[in-house]
């Protein structure tokens, strides 16, 4: 376990790992996700209450899903940063800001959209959506203060420190539905006990999970990959890397 | 496929605006989220590789054998 950390503390060995992933990552990603969509899109039948607008969920649901557990991701990376000054875990805290502030945009505005045939409204200060909006400004948050210090250390210790705060709020979304009277309908997927949602409409819902999942990693890889080669660029790793 | 036709799709019983909406927004920000940092990154390969030539030219001219590593 901690030789790993250790490897992948080291920018040489994480610059050859992502570039690696990534080449690996971007057809798998792309063909998941043209898949999940003409399933979701074209295949698999209507809502019996919905209609068609249920459509939605195919990406509403993956973005938010993987909008909170990057949240999780960033914290980690926060902490580690924080206590053991890996450098690694810095840049992976900057490059995970951003796509996770892309991801719970995704969330909010398709949810609005799925909002105006459904309830009526593109929005409502429900918990569920407010919660989530809290997370949005979490996610800008950190990416402001990022740039908001010349002194790179200062920076990561007060990005470590707004990301391991935010925390609290991740629950806070997941039970929102539960604990408040709310529009948002709860969870159809369960992980214990039968879920609400019909198999036809299940499979291509986790598929695109799965192909979000796949896309963060590949977003967050691409944008480390950038950052090594801005801080690295000077250093003969690098260079030798290129060549 | 559950729909009959093409303009099917595209009505989805009165949805279709609302689902389309949605999956161009998302479809619009997951291109910027992978080709923004995929040209930054490209750029910054060419820059590197291009100050790695420059600096070889130069310390060829000056008689030195390797470039300065800082």
């Amino acid at each position: 376990m901690w030789s790993i950390v250790h490897k992948m503390g080291s920018p040489p060995w994480f610059y050859r790992f992502a570039n690696g992933a990534i080449a690996w990552l971007l057809p798998i990603v792309l063909v998941a996700l043209v898949v999940g969509c003409v399933w979701g899109l074209l295949v698999a039948p209507p809502d019996y209450r919905q209609g068609n607008s249920y459509r939605i969920i195919f990406i509403h649901v993956p973005a938010a899903v993987v909008a909170l557990a990057g949240y999780y991701v960033m914290a980690t990376a926060g902490l580690m940063s924080i206590v053991w000054k890996i450098k690694m875990a810095d840049t992976a805290m900057r490059a995970l800001a951003p796509v996770g502030a892309a991801l719970t945009f995704v969330a909010l505005v398709t949810g609005s959209i799925w909002g105006k045939p459904t309830w009526g409204a593109w929005w409502v200060w429900d918990a569920r959506i407010t919660s989530m909006l809290i997370l949005l400004f979490l996610y800008l948050g950190v990416m402001a203060l990022s740039e908001a210090f010349d002194n790179k250390a200062a920076a990561a210790k007060a990005c470590a420190v707004l990301s391991l705060v935010g925390t609290v709020n991740i629950p806070i979304i997941y039970k929102s539905v539960d604990w408040w009277y709310s529009l948002h309908q709860p969870a159809s997927i369960k992980f214990t006990g039968e879920s609400a949602i019909d198999a036809s409409m299940l499979y291509p819902l986790l598929l695109m999970i799965v192909a979000f999942y796949g896309l963060f990693a590949l977003c967050v890889l691409l944008r480390m990959r950038t950052e090594l080669l801005t801080t690295y660029r000077q250093t003969s790793w690098l260079r030798s890397e290129l060549s | 496929m559950y729909f009959e036709n093409w303009s099917a799709v595209w009505h989805m019983e009165g949805h279709g605006p609302y689902v389309w909406a949605a999956y161009s927004v998302t479809a619009l920000v997951i291109l910027f989220l992978v080709v923004s940092p995929w040209l930054r990154g490209r750029q910054l390969t060419r820059d590197i590789r291009h100050d790695e030539q420059r600096l070889a030219a130069v310390s060829t001219a000056s008689g030195e054998t390797h470039a300065p590593e800082t």
